[in-house]
């Protein structure tokens, strides 16, 4: 996986300094091969959003669908899309979108292909908070949105304070956050044994991870989220690509690391606490995306859309399955998204030790 | 991947204990101090077991709590507190920290890992999926029924870890390994979840369970899983010495005339029985096995058999005391020993991971 960061051939450049032409031609060749992966990504969300409107307990033809997408068909149908399949299939989108880029700044931060929110901590963070804010406080909507938010970022915080200056490559580094996540999820534990049984399996349902509850509202906070982090993601571009060479490097091309990891990284906690917040901890997507993007694109990192793409694929994909898979029991989504990728983990790490 | 693996932790190459090779005198000594040890670890577990009997929300007088014990009398609410609340959960505390505490040495030395615990490998998570599996699928609700199923599911979490974690070249190192119980944690922490987010009174009990309560198991409990824990007991003692000559390397081991493969056999069964048990009786106890054994080596020198029988009653008071502290902190509710446990543990973890230098197990 190493390697692959060094064959990254986006490193930031003098100004004025023309790159040869045999640079240019595989830069060329590069963007091709990324605009088809996150075309073909996208057609897969296109898929998966079809499939996801059509499947149900009330079947809808895709053409139906159709239909009533476009206010036609008869009023139950407009309402049973509109209303419950649409937000469903909006809000997995965007949540995986959301999930994947904020996984690709944590590993490209921390220049580890191992570093990502749930890894780390920092949902947990987010979880142990919005269960409070749920259980305790009694929030609702934008309280338990904000408890999160807050949650992630002091987890995020004290980890960026407790390995300043350190060699954060490493499986030290995780483990760090290990730590932090066990105790989270002991936390979280104690406040789901001390709550009323039925507000406490209501809770257990969120932190397992659930778009069950998807509403337009919910769908546009977290696409709040995603715009108010785009264009720190677009300026943090060039930052990322010189982290990725990891801290010496990027010190070297005038990135003052320590400033630089922390702007992004706090891009990056708007979009886990934006998605955690309402849909819980969907374990492993923020992991996942990014290598599965890199593999399919090929050699380097690939851009942020491709990620994105990748990432809503996964979470579309998870949902039909936690849906529909066993017929009557709709199962959340993050058990589907963690049954799947702890063994992907287990693989890249025994593969990581063969290689 | 394998630029990012680093170093191994534990880069300490010295004698086991720190010091050079001992002369028959300095070996004396040596022997002296670690009954010192062996003596100092029994006061600490006398003192966390009597906290344990006569701390609590409710408060007792230490003579009621000694009449309780020696001459109880009916109908009196003390006494009652004392026998049916207070025992049992020492009890459950005792056999449980001792057996985390020892399975954590055992796959320390087996796994060359500074950093195994039976919580953190994901043995004791498996042994969570087992259990929930028979209480909400086969309706089994009896320790003595659910034990088999504690005990299948550490086996088969303990042989996945430790096949992906010491694959390879690379393998063994002591992160990758942690790493990956945290993966089969995760994975086996959502099936869980799956199993009882559908069954409100399976949840019930499962929450209590999940956060390491000693009070969750009564006496019958105890009873049952009793053999189990002497089985895992008398297997660790019959690891030990295959343990002592393993660290130096299998092929010194083989040289030396231990039979390696039937010795780990051994060892592994003495972790999964400990962990897979102690997980049935108190929940997925987190950190006590990683803690306890880097307590006590230094002490230990060297021996596993004497690395097992610090361990065990230091790993017992642990976990009394943190039942002790949770009792105490928030009266009149109480917080479970394994939360304490977790809070206190989870810096240690971050302490150790980042100590360059670890005394090797």
């Amino acid at each position: 996986m190493s390697a692959a960061v060094v064959a990254t051939p986006a490193v930031p450049r003098a100004a004025g300094v023309a790159a040869p032409a045999e640079v240019r031609a595989g830069r060329r060749r590069r963007r091709r091969r990324e605009a088809t992966v996150t075309a073909g990504a996208l057609a897969l969300v296109v898929v998966g959003v079809v499939a996801g409107l059509s499947l149900g307990d009330y079947a809808l033809a895709p053409g139906e669908a159709w239909a009533a997408l476009t206010g036609a068909g008869d009023a139950l149908d407009r309402t049973v899309l509109w209303e419950l399949r649409l937000p469903r299939a909006a809000l997995a989108v965007v949540v995986g979108a959301a999930l994947a880029l904020a996984g690709g700044v944590f590993q490209t931060v921390f220049a580890n292909p191992l570093a990502s929110p749930d890894l780390l901590g920092v949902s947990g963070g987010a979880t142990v908070a919005a269960v409070w804010a749920l259980l305790v406080a009694g929030a609702t909507g934008a309280g338990v949105t904000l408890a999160a938010f807050a949650g992630a970022a002091v987890v995020a915080g004290g980890l960026l304070a407790l390995t300043r200056g350190r060699d954060l490559s490493g499986h030290r580094f995780v483990l760090t956050g290990v730590a932090v996540a066990f105790m989270a999820s002991g936390a979280v534990g104690y406040l789901l044994s001390r709550a009323q049984v039925r507000a406490a399996q209501s809770a257990l349902v969120w932190t397992a991870g659930s778009l069950g509850a998807a509403r337009w509202g919910e769908v546009a906070l977290v696409a709040g989220a995603l715009v108010l982090a785009l264009p720190g993601l677009v300026a943090g571009g060039r930052v990322l690509r010189a982290l990725q060479l990891g801290p010496l490097a990027a010190t070297g091309l005038g990135v003052r690391v320590e400033r630089a990891r922390a702007a992004v990284l706090a891009v990056a906690v708007v979009l886990v606490a934006g998605a955690t917040s309402v849909v819980g901890p969907v374990a492993f997507v923020a992991l996942t995306a990014p290598p599965l993007a890199r593999r399919t694109v090929g050699t380097g990192s690939p851009a942020l859309p491709a990620v994105a793409a990748v990432g809503a694929v996964i979470v579309l994909a998870a949902d039909l399955v936690a849906q529909h898979a066993v017929p009557g029991v709709a199962v959340p989504t993050g058990v589907v998204t963690g049954a799947v990728g702890a063994p992907y983990l287990l693989w890249l790490l025994a593969r990581g030790a063969r290689s | 991947m394998t630029a990012v693996v680093g170093p191994a932790l534990g880069r300490d190459r010295r004698a086991p204990d720190g010091r050079p090779p001992l002369g028959a005198a300095a070996g004396r000594r040596a022997a002296r101090r670690r009954w010192a040890w062996l003596a100092a670890a029994l006061v600490l577990l006398v003192l966390a077991v009597v906290a344990s009997l006569a701390l609590g929300a409710r408060a007792i007088a230490p003579g009621d709590v000694l009449a309780a014990l020696v001459a109880p009398q009916d109908g009196l609410a003390d006494h009652t507190a004392v026998r049916s609340l207070r025992v049992p959960r020492t009890l459950v505390g005792l056999l449980a920290g001792a057996a985390f505490a020892v399975a954590g040495g055992v796959l320390q030395s087996l796994t060359r890992n500074p950093l195994a615990d039976p919580g953190l490998l994901g043995v004791n998570a498996g042994a969570s999926l087992a259990v929930v599996l028979a209480v909400t699928l086969l309706g089994v609700t009896a320790p003595a029924g659910y034990v088999w199923f504690a005990l299948a599911g550490a086996a088969a979490a303990a042989a996945l870890v430790y096949a992906v974690g010491s694959s390879g070249r690379l393998g063994g190192a002591p992160t990758t390994l942690a790493l990956a119980g945290a993966a089969l944690t995760a994975g086996l922490t959502s099936l869980t979840t799956m199993l009882v987010v559908r069954d409100v009174e399976a949840f019930d009990a499962y929450r209590f369970w999940v956060v390491g309560s000693l009070t969750a198991r009564g006496v019958d409990a105890v009873v049952a899983l009793a053999p189990f824990l002497a089985a895992g007991a008398l297997a660790a003692v019959a690891a030990a010495r295959v343990l002592d000559v393993l660290a130096l390397g299998d092929d010194t081991a083989r040289a030396l005339g231990q039979h390696v493969g039937a010795g780990r056999a051994v060892a592994i069964g003495a972790a999964v029985l400990l962990a897979g048990a102690a997980t049935a009786l108190a929940g997925p106890v987190v950190f006590v096995g990683l803690v306890v054994p880097h307590l006590v080596r230094r002490a230990a020198a060297g021996s596993h058999a004497w690395l097992f029988a610090l361990a065990a009653p230091v790993g017992a008071a642990l976990l009394l005391a943190a039942d002790v502290v949770g009792r105490l902190v928030a009266r009149p509710g109480e917080v479970e020993a394994g939360l304490v446990v977790a809070f206190l543990g989870g810096p240690v973890m971050i302490a150790l991971v980042h100590r360059a230098r670890v005394v090797r197990p």
